[in-house]
């Protein structure tokens, strides 16, 4: 029951946000397969665009041959991140790629040299490895941290992929207080933060002071679900005689969400349509402040990460460390391949992702690169997908009482069903960040959010005409 | 979750209410809310089938419409009053709109509002009260049309306000009131019983508790001034627990088809019936006013969703541009 000062005080609440749902967790399919090295593919798929932002112009020739972390594309956009080979080989003619979103990209194949500098636990070492001394970050000026993360290619690894750099960048108007390590992993299947702050704490926590020392921050919190026990006690000793505070907030969906997190954390709310320096606050996922340590105190780029491969539908789930570039077929390949009764790939979990393709035997094939945004691949089953049939919407305000951004989805829904443009307005179709909480609760079954996703688009296009 | 689970979820908290109604009132429950069930599948198979809209009745709501029907419909109301409140209920309740989700007004409202006015005899307050009955409890008059009838005697100087106050003690058996050992329609005598049921409703989210928090709180207050006013005899905490203002604060007004989906709207709606059913006691000659009160205040709904559309998590996002 929702209790009166929920109700009341939904600003001022510390720990969690108001609304919001618990899916099945489904956590314990890959929550302790030990991160694995994914053998050397033979060929990857460097996608131009793996970022938020500007699209990259490559920068090697077809047959050229390129090393591990060689620039292959970059833009001169500031918001834009260059990517780098990811394996050691010989690059292909640009050709073609859909990533799941639907979005055609241009992608520079990369055919893997027979010899490859790092393979199996030595590439594991290489990245994750330590030493990380934790005084290094305050020697460090906050400009070459920004450039670190710039040339680095650092984008957020949580899965909206927005380049770090600018994040990091400071600014005079809107100094920042505190950094939010996001290590909450609030989509159900996916394991590979949790992995990362449980077996590699340290990378973690030196890039989270490298994260404070660029924006002058006071404090970090570094925020976990309570259903990790196992990464808040290792982050915990990680974090012991460091300014870094580690944060244990509920296990609720989507506590992850950059508004719900900085909310819960810090009792800060994030303005409407605003980002969250806007209240002295960056947020930066625990993968990316790994990554952020190995470029600034090694120099060494953004070139794998870790991505979950699970769902009851995928033979052995996994938490892979994968080139980027690789294919989800490969993926799913070195995963054991689909069971008998798998339905549907889904790209990132199967709250925020984008269902991929249907899942049979020609699922090992599928050519879809992995960016850095991949934080993992999710093979559903028919039990998973089944829902009882849709019915008329009975008004029941379920999906009003679970949205965190405290909207009223289905009138949203239906508006953007009868393309009313000015009912979705006024109903704040803006503030919506498509969670997908509404869907879940829907009673009737009404696929809420997928219909306020085409109302948003619908609007975009009238504004691009107009 | 679905549609269908939800309306089994009400029916399951009605379980309480069914098995008072049929201890207290017998066959005469049985018949009552059988026949209401009955006509009101019957009705919503055969509308569907007459617009040529695919079938319903499987998602239970009629099954739901006609339980509750039954259950506000006195005791002993004819075969011919369950029939008639059974069809209007479905097809000028809900048919007529378009069906399930798109009715303004409370389907069983509507069906016995429908039967109130057409059969004003058969749902009279006199109509309760059977003299020669092996049912104890239908031999004096309900609770409210006692408390009314007393009113109007002081009124009328036909008794003394000492007389009066002796009178109204004697009405107010509270643990009757509670169990459910007095006259009145089938489902509202006993207090326990929708307790027991709105516990698990809203322990199971299918209701919120605005709404039902909403007519209690308002009612209360509006009781007391009118009690402090001497315009009513009944104390709050007796109005409250007597006819079928706890029945309809818990299972009519939150009916989710024709409350308000906000949670501010959901309130006000709640405070707006709160409110009528007072008004409608203390002023009108009806000695129950929550039927009136519930169609009244789903006439808003659209206007108070409107009204309460919350600002979004930090405000709205300003317009580019």
């Amino acid at each position: 029951m929702m209790n009166i000062t929920s109700w009341l005080g939904a600003r001022s609440s510390v720990g969690t946000f108001v609304g919001g749902i618990h899916p099945p967790e489904e956590k314990e399919l890959a929550a302790d397969a030990a991160i694995e090295v994914l053998p050397s593919p033979r060929e990857v798929r460097i996608s131009l665009l793996q970022h938020l932002g500007a699209m990259c112009q490559a920068t090697v020739k077809p047959r050229q041959e390129v090393q591990v972390g060689d620039v292959i594309g970059r833009s001169d956009a500031f918001v834009a991140a260059p990517v780098h080979a990811s394996i050691a080989g010989v690059a292909q003619r640009e050709s073609v790629a859909t990533l799941p979103n639907g979005r055609h990209v241009p992608v520079i194949p990369i055919k893997a040299a027979a010899e490859q500098e790092f393979r199996g636990s030595a590439l594991l070492a290489d990245i994750y490895g330590g030493p990380w001394p934790v005084d290094e970050a305050q020697r460090l000026d906050p400009k070459d941290i920004v450039q670190a993360a710039r040339e680095g290619g650092l984008v957020g690894l949580g899965g909206a992929a927005f380049p770090t750099h600018v994040k990091l960048v400071r600014n005079d108007k809107f100094p920042i207080d505190t950094v939010i390590m996001n290590g909450c992993e609030c989509e159900p299947y996916l394991t590979a933060d949790d992995r990362v702050m449980f077996e590699f704490p340290e990378p973690v926590i030196a890039g989270t002071l490298l994260s404070m020392q660029a924006v002058g921050a006071q404090r970090a919190l570094v925020c976990i679900e309570e259903n990790k026990p196992r990464a808040i006690e290792s982050l915990r000793s990680a974090a012991r005689g460091t300014a870094v505070q580690v944060v244990v907030l509920k296990t609720k969906y989507p506590q992850g969400g950059e508004r719900q997190l900085v909310l819960a954390a810090t009792g800060r709310t994030v303005p409407g349509g605003g980002l969250p320096f806007q209240v002295g606050v960056v947020v930066v996922n625990v993968a990316t402040a790994a990554a952020l340590a190995r470029s600034a105190l090694r120099g060494k780029p953004l070139t794998h990460r870790v991505v979950t491969v699970s769902g009851a539908g995928i033979r052995q789930p996994k938490n892979v460390l994968t080139p980027l570039g690789t294919t989800y077929g490969e993926l799913i390949r070195y995963c054991g391949g689909v069971t008998g009764n798998a339905t549907r790939v889904v790209a990132g979990g199967p709250m925020m992702g984008f269902t991929l393709s249907s899942a049979d035997e020609k699922s090992e094939l599928i050519p879809t690169p992995v960016t850095k945004g991949t934080s993992g691949i999710t093979v559903l089953i028919d039990r998973d997908v089944q829902r009882a049939g849709q019915t008329a919407c009975i008004r029941c305000g379920r999906c009003v009482q679970v949205c965190p951004m405290r909207l009223v989805p289905t009138r949203l829904a239906l508006a953007a069903r009868a393309q009313h443009r000015e009912v979705m307005e006024r109903y704040h179709i803006g503030a919506c960040v498509e969670c997908g909480c509404c869907a879940f609760t829907c009673p009737a079954s009404i696929p809420l959010v997928q219909l306020i996703r085409v109302g948003k688009v619908m609007i975009q296009n009238m504004d691009k005409r107009s | 979750m679905s549609t269908r689970r939800m309306m089994i979820e009400v029916i399951i908290a009605l379980l309480p209410v069914i098995a008072v109604a049929v201890y207290v009132f017998q066959w005469y429950a049985v018949t009552s809310i059988g026949l209401c069930i009955l006509v009101c599948l019957g009705a919503e198979a055969g509308l569907n089938r007459l617009a040529g809209k695919s079938q319903t009745v499987g998602d239970w709501s009629a099954v739901l419409t006609g339980l509750i029907l039954g259950l506000s419909l006195p005791w002993n109301a004819p075969w011919y009053v369950a029939v008639v409140g059974s069809l209007a209920a479905i097809g000028l309740g809900k048919a007529v709109f378009g069906g399930l989700g798109c009715n303004i007004f409370n389907p069983a409202m509507v069906g016995r509002a429908f039967v109130m006015l057409s059969f004003a005899r058969e749902l009279g307050a006199a109509a309760y009260v059977v003299v020669e009955s092996q049912l104890t409890v239908v031999t004096e008059a309900t609770p409210l049309s006692l408390a009314k009838q007393f009113a109007a005697d002081l009124a009328a100087g036909r008794v003394t306000a000492g007389d009066a106050r002796v009178q109204i003690e004697s009405a107010e058996r509270f643990w009757a009131l509670l169990v459910g050992q007095v006259n009145g329609s089938l489902g509202e005598t006993s207090a326990i019983a929708i307790l027991l049921g709105g516990i698990y409703l809203l322990a199971r989210r299918v209701i919120s508790w605005e709404i039902p928090l909403g007519v209690v709180l308002v009612s209360l207050v509006c009781v007391e001034l009118s009690h402090l006013t001497g315009q009513t005899l009944l104390s709050p905490m007796n109005h409250l627990i007597s006819g079928s203002l706890l029945f309809g604060a818990v299972f009519i007004a939150t009916d989710p088809v024709t409350s308000p989906m906000t949670r501010w709207g959901k309130f006000v709606y709640g405070l707006g019936i709160g409110f009528f059913v007072v008004v409608i006691r203390v002023f009108s000659s009806y000695p129950e006013g929550l039927m009136f009160a519930v169609l009244l205040m789903n006439a808003t709904v659209p206007l108070l969703n409107r009204w309460t559309i919350p600002n979004p998590l930090g405000g709205p996002v300003p317009k580019k541009g």
